[in-house]
């Protein structure tokens, strides 16, 4: 589904990710993790296209796709959030939606006038229903601004749900949520598994992250320093160190 | 009743300037270029219908398409720069058309008469309206024919998902790249569609004033374009108009009778709205208080 091989990014001097080998499999929530500083939010940006890599390369479906710009990568199948909310404020709720649906190869030949220049028409009915899924329903007339923290939140991942991505980057989606809301979006992300689509969550809470997810990389320094299931990261004694630093003789 | 209607002409082409800027400041581009482009417009149009004997409308129509040509030019350049350093790109660009058309010098002798722009003396001899038997009042209503349908045409836009993508732009390039806009076409199809409108609104004002030389297109006039969208608010595309009616109708003919006390009033009132309103006269709230009035009391927030 997607790979990264010896993918790096230099900043000056600072190697934010140094030649990271990952391969995330279709269907799978794929976590990442690390301590701060560790690389996590750069490879993100890698892989949607906001930075261009100093070396590697970044297939999906087989295809290259590090030369190709953000739209050029959603209509490519990659979708993402943002880690600080980044919705179109003084928009209403559904033209957010609106704004990525179809953004696909296919709806973009079909038949161009009436794509940019009619109503939404029949976008409506999907619109209603990510509408629903995000637990918006009926209020697509409120601008995104004027939502609580956890609705836009979700608003964010239904627009990012909207393109019908392959791959959904998650960038510390529950950042800032409330235990029963990282409970919510643990089903949501179970439900999006299911349909299919391939998700990479990056997140600081281990909740969520060993609940959810089917295997893990860790990061450090921009490097990989495990890979495994919840489970066995838990236990490497490696992971442990790069959290906690190493057990020392306390005489 | 002409002091009036020459009024609502000046209103009807400030209206069409700050549209052209309105269309890129959706997109969040500060452009001054508006009136390189007006200029464009208005020496193209008026050359067209007084040198070689064009209709008006023809020559509207090639002084708006020349505008936006330039404007499109423009517009690649320009997705490089932002904020501040797009405005400053932006002031050269109509210095750099004003100081063109200083020196201009191209007569051509029209039925015995020399006419075109002549340099520093300015472009003298445009009388279309004249010259075809339109009063103040044909002419006026002319004008706002364009405004008419410039308005529908942007009000269109923003039901549509050209509009939307627009406004997307404006409010977050990352995340509406990252939602699968091309930010290259977004932002110089804007810069385009500006160009036509300022050109449009260049060649109707060069036609009534019947004369125009390149301290017309100065920055000021430049400063009032984007003034008008941004004390307006960009919230719908009436903020612009009402902006207009507010600044040349009220501020500056209404405010007449105080003499040179009027600017200090004038200055201060945009002071005023730009603290009372910081999102334009008519920003959203304004808007929903409007259409809840024009729905009965009902409630509008249609979805």
């Amino acid at each position: 589904m997607l790979k990264l091989e010896n993918l790096s990014k230099h900043f000056g001097g600072v190697r934010a990710v140094d030649d990271l080998s990952i391969e995330v499999n279709r269907g799978e929530v794929f976590g990442l993790i690390g301590p701060n500083g560790s690389g996590k939010s750069t490879t993100v940006n890698l892989i949607c296209g906001v930075y261009t890599p100093t070396a590697g390369s970044i297939r999906l479906l087989g295809n290259e796709i590090s030369g190709l710009t953000p739209n050029r990568r959603l209509v490519a199948g990659v979708a993402r959030t943002f880690q600080n909310i980044r919705l179109f404020d003084d928009m209403p709720v559904w033209k957010n939606l609106w704004v990525a649906q179809n953004s696909t190869e296919d709806a973009n030949k079909h038949n161009l006038l009436r794509r940019w220049f009619g109503g939404a028409g029949s976008d409506r009915d999907e619109i209603d229903a990510l509408l629903e899924f995000s637990g918006l329903g009926g209020r697509g007339g409120e601008l995104a601004g004027s939502l609580a923290f956890g609705e836009q939140r979700r608003l964010e991942l239904a627009r990012a749900v909207a393109a019908k991505p392959q791959l959904l980057l998650l960038d510390e989606p529950a950042a800032g949520m409330n235990l029963d809301e990282i409970k919510d979006l643990a089903k949501r992300i179970k439900g999006l598994r299911e349909q299919g689509m391939s998700i990479i969550l990056v997140e600081h809470i281990m909740e969520l992250v060993m609940g959810v997810t089917d295997r893990i990389a860790v990061l450090n320094f921009g490097g990989k320093i495990a890979e495994g299931t919840p489970d066995e990261i838990q236990k490497n004694s490696v992971v442990q160190e790069a959290y906690l630093g190493k057990p020392q003789d306390v005489a | 009743m002409e002091y009036y209607l020459g009024i609502a002409q000046t209103i009807g082409i400030h209206a069409l300037l700050g549209w052209s800027a309105y269309v890129l400041l959706l997109t969040g581009q500060l452009s001054l270029a508006q009136v390189g482009f007006f200029a464009i417009g208005a020496y193209v149009s008026a050359i067209l219908t007084t040198m070689f004997g064009f209709h008006i409308v023809p020559a509207l129509m090639v002084g708006a398409l020349l505008g936006g040509f330039f404007a499109m030019l423009v517009g690649f350049p320009a997705l490089r720069v932002k904020g501040l350093m797009l405005v400053v790109a932006t002031i050269a660009f109509t210095q750099f058309v004003s100081l063109f058309f200083f020196n201009v010098h191209w007569r051509r002798d029209v039925d015995g008469v020399m006419a075109g722009p002549d340099s520093t003396q300015g472009f003298r001899e445009i009388r279309f309206y004249a010259a075809n038997g339109w009063d103040t009042l044909d002419v006026t209503l002319f004008i706002w024919l364009f405004v008419l349908l410039v308005m529908s045409g942007l009000w269109w836009l923003d039901r549509s998902r050209a509009g939307t993508v627009l406004r997307a732009v404006g409010a977050d390039d990352l995340a509406a790249q990252s939602s699968g806009i091309n930010l290259t076409v977004a932002k110089v199809t804007a810069m385009t569609a500006g160009g036509v409108i300022a050109g449009l609104a260049g060649g109707l004002y060069a036609h009534s004033a019947t004369y125009v030389d390149h301290l017309t297109f100065s920055v000021l006039l430049a400063t009032f374009a984007i003034a008008y969208p941004i004390i307006g608010g960009i919230h719908s595309v009436l903020g612009t108009l009402a902006a207009v009616i507010f600044i040349q109708g009220i501020l500056i003919e209404g405010l007449r009778f105080l003499g040179d006390w009027r600017n200090i009033l004038f200055g201060l009132l945009i002071i005023l709205i730009m603290n009372l309103k910081p999102n334009g006269i008519m920003d959203a709230r304004t808007m929903r208080t409007i259409k809840r009035m024009f729905a009965g009391g009902k409630s509008a927030d249609a979805k």
